[in-house]
Order: structure tokens, then C-alpha cells, then sequence
């Protein structure tokens, strides 16, 4: 096999983590730092002419090839996995910026007693209220200790939105259930669409607190600590799925990959296929990876740094044999434990009167409340939150017209044509982001049956909801159609409820687990800076690490825990190489 | 080699096309006479008679506008058969195949062509049936794949931009005020709160000023 010259560091996954990382070491230090992204390279201009629904919404240009690679998925561990043969619940991006390029924005920060959720419910409702097969652990990273990284975070995205907890002070307008924030949101929030502000008006006439959705798109024209400048948002409403055509979206190329473009300590190298990490004698050696011209080679590095999103960091520590394995029967084991979604559901469908316009908007131009992520749950039947929304994401025809109230018999003909064309610009949604516990039975390992287009196993989900979802998204759902009902919406279908795990059904590309962090070896993958606990000069980055999803969207957790990593090696590491807890 | 086959479309209900407005009033310009001949690359004609008609049940022309007829939806689903998505490039086909339960989704061997196969054997000659005979046999086949996979190509077709064959001048996007592609609403995002902002549609060739080249051409 052919050995590539060494390089200082290596990143696998030119997605956020990867080339945020990239940005602070290649900015910061004189070591020579190479990504290796396995999708096609990027330029802006590749989005000038991206606005089509079925290209890239339907026909999904902006994923990965499912041809080439999917994953195996099963309810439990005693049925049959079956491969995801076309894209349902979840939709992993590819090439440079990764799902960075097509996310909707929706910049949540995590509750302070997120990060402590085993011990904050512990504390307040006894052992015995928690499900009896849950896997829940607390981070050992505060919210204290992300505080400043979120914050840097932000302002590098350069997020809108409005405090609503400023060092303390409790502001009305912004989510009062935050935490403390050092500061304000670097742009005012997004403009309201009419569903948002018929949202805002009905939650805050039912005693809620609204609060504007915080949006990577920023709001108005931008300059970032790094000298990035980016324009406002127009509301075109061409964003999850698309790249940003005017870079108001903040994507990875147009916020880190301009900077990276001027070091000459810096390379990326796309269509690299990663294969195997090599690991030798507790120590990360470098890679194998397929190149574009088809061979397999050896680059070596003397640091690794794993970016390559949650499910392919997880299966390829487990096609290298890097870590034990988690077994669910025992319970011995770490790799691949502690997968989670979120519970995420169109809450209540509501149909109203007034047309809305519904093709302008954002992904992330929205209203939520937090209302619900913080509840005395001594009177009710499940623990856990959620954030109840709506957002105006430019609604898509091709996918979405024919919705009709339940009243509406038929699915076809004259009728159901009559009522889904007075209908379509009259369908709002309410949904929900809820909290996904992490259960004993729900994980990854490599699936025995199914290959990629290499050869090498498939990663295998085992994952279904448990009773505590289930009641949970039932209780959410009656209080969306509450504010449904406030909003004036003339038919409301309330959403049928959590059965089993569907992977047909689109629920966020929200996955965590499989490397999670933690305070020792014997329960986590890697240490409270995405260290691995096995190799000191391999780190694992992104939501792999998270425990548990705690209802938000993870992308802003995981790239403030990418900056914590990155000042830690910068500060510590880098003069002392070794391990670091 | 396949031998060639078009689609016949009346003119009539081509050339009526833009007439319909926006509050779907069906003012039916005089077509020019004649016919306008499509080029087929996938179906038979006889099977593209077959295949509109039955799309044309589903998303029928009637009271309330034009239909699947006047978009164009079977050019739109012969383009995308005949290309690489009707030979299930976007589909992971490993063996073995297995079926699932409802939520591991479609498991089936068969590519989206093989679908419509066996779907216009059960469709026969459904062009020549009568209205009602037509619709008692589409809902025989209501539960079939073939069926799903022929409601959502119709509304698809209905409602794509009309680069890929169906949307005829935008017809289904103004069915439903739907303005298509365009750069910018920062002006009008927080107006018109309650009320129609209807702008005329425009296509994403029209707004980008340039051909733009679809999928179904890649490969």
C-alpha cells in the first residue's frame, strides 16, 4: 500500500467539527494540518442555481450516496436489521461543509441541567421515576464550562436571535428559560413570518413565553471575529437541503473555508474515502483511506482527529477495532452505546382560514416556546422536555401538497384535489423538538449481513421509543393543538402518536451517541475533551459524544465542544502531548 | 434499438394552457389546430396514454382547473423513468432482499421501472375505458406500490419546476399561488399577514437567466 508523506494533523470529515478544528489549529499553530473529506470538493457558485425542489429535496444531491453506503435498522436486538434503502428519518450530507452546507440553522443552545440530566432528575423525583432500562449519564462538561464556546460559536455564525437570560437577568422577549449568556445574540432575531407571528400571539395570550427560533442565518449583513462578512437574510426560503445561494446561511464554506483557503499549512483532500483509522501500541498511527483515483493508501499523522458525524465516527472506530464494542446483553463495552434521535413530530396540523404565504420564510425563521423543557413532572406520567415551534421554512410543493383535513375522505380525484389546492397555502404545522433519553437497548454495532460499495460492514441501529417518548410526544401534542386552536385554525389533525421507531419518516438529522464522553473509561469512548480514552492522540468530535439528546438541535453543542477541544490542544496538548484526564 | 414513440397531445389542451388564472378562472385561449408530438423515452405510447390517463384521475381537470393532462405529468414521469432514478440509482440494492416491517420502508427488488411494468398490466388498456370504469379499477389497485409511486409522480408533476417535463408553464404552481423560485422576500416576508401575496411564477431558468441542467440528464 502506498505511505503518503506525514502530516502534523489529520482530520477526518470536512464538515463543521472538522474544519472549525481545522480553522483554530491551522490559524493558530505552524503545524500542517490535512482534512480528508469523503464527498466532492465546494465553491459558492455551486449554489446559484440550486433552487429545485426535486433535485435536491427529493432527489437528495447534497447527501450521501445511498447506493454506496447506508446503515441496518431493527427495533431490538432480537429482530431482523433491514438497510435503510431509501433516505427516511435522517439525511447525512457529503462533500466539504458536509450537513453543514444543508442544515436549517436552528442554533439551540442546551439547559444548563442538560448536561447533568442522570443527577438534576435524581435530585428532583427520586431513582425510582426513571425508566428502569435507561442509559442516561451526566456530560462532565457543564453548561459553565460551553458557556464561552457557545458564545464563540455564535458569533463566528454570527446566530440572530434575542437573550432572554443575560448574566442572570431574566429578559422578556428572549427564551427565560436559557441560561446565562455573556451576551447578546450578535444579530436581532429574524424577521416574523405571519404562522410565526400568529404563534407568538397565541402562545403569549395562553400565558407562554415566546421567543424567536435562534438562527445561524443571520439576520442582517454580518462580520465575524475572523473577518468573515456574510449579507442578511433575503427569505427565499431555500435552506434545508440547499446550500445558502447569497451565504446568509452560515455553512462551513462560507464562514471557515475562506480563511483555510489562505494557509499554506493547510490542505484538503476530497473523494477520500477513510477505511480504517490504524491504531498501533495506544497510539493513532493515521489512516487508510480509498482515493479519488480508486487505490487505497496510507497517510500517517502523528494526531487524529475523527469529524466525520455521528454514525460514521462510530463505525469506523468499530471497523478498526478501536475500543470495545458495547454489548446491550451485559452491559460491558462502550463503543456504540447510548444511541439517541430526538422526538421530533408535526405536533398538530393546523389548517386555517387566511392564506400564509408559506413559500416565504427560513428553515430557521420561526417562534418556540420553552415552556415545556423545564416541567414539575411529579403530576405527570413522563420526564423529559421539549421545545414546542413552528417555523416558516419555504414550503415545498411537490412534497407537501395534498394535505387535507381528516374530514376529507379520499386521497385522489376530484374531492381530494378540491380541498388540497383550498388547502395548501392554508396548512401550518406545530411541532415539537423533545428530549430523547438514551436507553440500554438502543445502539450501533456492525451489521453481519449488509456491505458498502468497499466491502466493509454497514453500521446496525437498534433503536424503537420507549413509553416515556410515547407519553411525552402524546402530552405535546395536546399542548401544540392548544396553541392551534388559539392560533384560529379551523381543523386541526393532532399527530397520531409514537409507535415504533419509522425510519421513513423525516425527524431531523439529530443522532448522537455511539463515542460518548464521560468522566472514566469504563462508561465513555473519549474524556470530557473528545479524547479517546484508549489512544491520546486520537479525539473523536461532534455529537457521537453526547450522552443523550437533550430535545435541541445539537449542531451548536457540538461545534462549541469542537472550540473547547481545539483550545485545549492548542494550550495543553500540543506542548505536552499525552492525556489529558 | 428502441423504435421511437410520441406522445400526441392535443393541441388544444397544450396551447390552453396559460389561459387558467390565477383565481382559476378556465379562460381557454383558441389553441391552433393541429397536434404536438413529444418524443417518449421510456413509454410506448399506448403506455403513456395509459399512464396520463390514470394520473389524470388522480389529479383530475374539473371545476376547480386544469389537471395532470394540461401539466404535462407523463412527460415528467417518463423522463424520470428513463433515467437514472427509474434504474434505481438513488436506492441502496444490496441482496439479499428481505420484507420488513412498515417502518424499514420499501424493501422490494423492483426498480421504479419494474414497478410501472407491473403496473400497466393491471392498467390494460385504460385509456379506452370509460370515466367510471376507470376509477372503480384504480381504487381494485389503490394498496399497490405501483399505485403510491403513481400518486406522488402525478403530484410531482403537477408541481416541479418545469425543467423536468411536467409543471407545463407553470400551470400547477399557479394552481396553488405557488411563485416558484425567487431571490428574495426580506420586503414582503413580515406583510401580508392574512392576504394573498400572489407574484406571477417564475421558473429557476427564468430567474438564473440560463439553462439549468436536471438530474434526469446526468446519467
Amino acid at each position: 500500500m502506498k505511505r503518503l508523506p506525514a502530516v502534523d494533523v489529520l482530520i477526518v470529515g470536512g464538515g463543521w467539527n472538522g474544519l472549525v478544528m481545522a480553522k483554530e489549529l491551522a490559524t493558530r499553530t505552524a503545524l500542517k494540518i490535512l482534512v480528508l473529506e469523503r464527498g466532492g470538493p465546494r465553491r459558492l457558485r455551486d449554489y446559484a442555481d440550486n433552487m429545485d425542489e426535486l433535485d435536491y429535496a427529493i432527489r437528495l444531491r447534497m447527501m450521501q450516496a445511498i447506493r454506496d453506503e447506508t446503515v441496518t435498522i431493527r427495533h431490538t436486538p432480537r429482530d431482523r436489521a433491514l438497510p435503510v434503502r431509501q433516505y427516511g428519518s435522517f439525511l447525512p450530507g457529503t462533500g466539504v461543509g458536509g450537513s453543514g452546507e444543508h442544515w436549517s440553522g436552528i442554533a439551540y443552545r442546551y439547559y444548563p441541567k442538560d448536561f447533568r440530566v442522570l443527577s438534576h432528575l435524581t435530585e428532583k423525583y427520586g431513582a425510582s421515576r426513571l425508566p428502569p432500562d435507561h442509559a442516561l449519564h451526566d456530560w462532565s462538561v457543564t453548561y459553565e464550562d460551553l458557556e464561552p464556546y457557545y458564545d464563540r460559536t455564535e458569533r463566528m455564525m454570527g446566530v440572530s436571535g434575542k437573550a432572554g437570560n443575560l448574566g442572570g437577568q431574566i429578559i422578556e422577549g428572549g427564551n427565560i428559560f436559557e441560561g446565562p449568556r455573556r451576551a447578546e445574540y450578535p444579530t436581532p432575531p429574524m424577521k416574523t413570518p405571519y404562522l410565526a407571528a400568529q404563534f407568538r400571539d397565541a402562545a403569549r395570550s395562553l400565558g407562554y413565553h415566546p421567543f424567536p427560533l435562534p438562527a445561524a442565518t443571520t439576520s442582517v449583513a454580518y462580520t465575524n471575529p475572523d473577518g468573515i462578512s456574510r449579507a442578511g437574510c433575503s427569505f427565499c426560503g431555500y435552506c434545508e437541503r440547499y446550500g445558502c445561494m447569497i451565504g446568509a446561511k452560515a455553512q462551513p464554506t462560507n464562514t471557515v473555508v475562506p480563511l483555510l483557503a489562505r494557509r499554506k499549512n493547510f490542505e484538503l483532500r476530497s473523494n477520500a474515502w477513510v477505511r480504517r483509522i490504524v491504531v498501533e501500541g495506544g497510539r493513532a498511527r493515521g489512516v487508510r483511506y480509498v482515493d479519488q483515483e480508486g487505490e487505497e493508501v496510507f497517510q500517517p499523522a502523528d494526531l487524529v482527529l475523527l469529524a466525520s458525524w455521528t454514525l460514521n465516527n462510530t463505525r469506523l472506530l468499530l471497523l478498526s477495532k478501536i475500543g470495545q464494542p458495547y454489548d446491550p446483553e451485559t452491559g460491558k463495552g462502550t463503543l456504540g452505546s447510548n444511541l439517541t434521535h430526538q422526538v421530533s413530530a408535526p405536533a398538530a396540523t393546523a389548517f386555517f382560514e387566511k392564506p400564509l404565504n408559506r413559500f416565504m420564510g427560513a428553515g430557521s425563521a420561526g417562534t418556540a416556546i420553552g415552556d415545556f423543557e423545564s416541567l414539575n413532572h411529579s403530576q405527570l406520567d413522563f420526564l423529559g422536555g421539549a421545545s414546542i415551534y413552528t417555523v416558516c421554512y419555504g414550503f415545498r410543493p411537490m412534497a407537501n401538497f395534498g394535505v387535507v383535513p381528516a374530514g376529507v375522505g379520499a386521497r385522489w380525484g376530484s374531492d381530494w384535489k378540491k380541498a388540497a389546492l383550498h388547502y395548501y397555502d392554508r396548512t401550518g404545522r406545530i411541532s415539537l423538538y423533545g428530549e430523547h433519553f438514551a436507553y440500554r437497548a438502543n445502539y450501533m454495532d456492525l451489521d453481519p449481513v449488509y456491505r458498502d460499495r468497499h466491502g466493509d460492514p454497514l453500521l446496525r441501529l437498534t433503536i424503537d421509543w420507549r413509553e416515556n417518548e410515547r407519553r411525552m410526544s402524546a402530552y405535546m401534542t395536546a399542548k401544540a393543538a392548544g396553541i392551534a386552536r388559539a392560533m384560529g385554525a379551523v381543523e386541526i389533525t393532532p399527530f397520531a402518536g409514537l409507535k415504533h421507531y419509522d425510519a421513513t419518516r423525516y425527524q431531523g438529522t439529530h443522532i448522537q451517541g455511539g463515542t460518548i464522553l464521560g468522566a472514566n473509561y469504563t462508561q465513555s469512548v473519549v474524556n470530557m475533551y473528545l479524547q479517546h480514552w484508549r489512544a491520546a492522540n486520537l479525539f473523536v468530535l461532534g455529537a457521537s459524544a453526547f450522552p443523550q439528546n437533550p430535545s435541541g438541535n445539537p449542531t451548536l453543542t457540538a461545534v462549541a465542544l469542537t472550540y473547547r477541544t481545539a483550545d485545549v490542544l492548542v494550550e495543553r496538548y500540543l506542548k505536552h502531548p499525552g492525556a489529558l484526564a | 434499438m428502441r423504435r421511437r414513440h410520441f406522445l400526441t397531445v392535443s393541441a388544444s389542451s397544450i396551447g390552453g394552457l396559460l389561459v387558467y388564472t390565477l383565481d382559476r378562472t378556465p379562460g381557454r385561449v383558441q389553441a391552433q389546430a393541429g397536434a404536438i408530438k413529444v418524443p417518449l423515452r421510456f413509454f410506448t405510447e399506448d403506455e403513456a396514454l395509459a399512464i396520463a390517463s390514470a394520473a389524470a384521475r388522480i389529479f383530475p381537470t374539473d371545476d376547480s382547473g386544469p389537471g395532470a393532462n394540461e401539466a404535462g405529468v407523463v412527460i415528467y414521469i417518463d423522463r424520470q423513468l428513463a433515467s437514472a432514478y427509474g434504474r434505481d440509482h438513488y436506492r441502496y440494492t444490496q441482496a439479499p432482499f428481505a420484507e420488513g416491517g412498515p417502518e424499514q420502508g420499501y424493501q422490494g427488488r423492483e426498480t421504479p421501472r419494474e414497478i410501472y411494468r407491473a403496473g400497466l398490466k393491471m392498467l390494460g388498456a385504460f385509456h379506452t375505458l370509460a370515466i367510471p370504469e376507470q376509477d372503480r379499477l384504480l381504487k381494485q389497485i389503490e394498496a399497490t406500490v405501483f399505485f403510491a409511486l403513481l400518486r406522488t409522480h402525478t403530484i410531482e408533476g403537477m408541481f416541479c419546476d418545469p425543467m423536468h417535463g411536467g409543471n407545463l408553464d407553470m400551470i400547477g404552481w399557479q394552481l396553488i399561488g405557488f411563485p416558484g423560485p425567487r431571490m428574495s422576500y426580506l420586503d414582503q416576508v413580515d406583510q401580508y399577514h392574512g392576504l394573498e401575496f400572489r407574484p406571477k411564477p417564475q421558473s429557476l431558468q427564468q430567474i438564473v437567466g440560463r439553462k439549468v441542467r436536471p438530474s434526469e440528464e446526468d446519467l
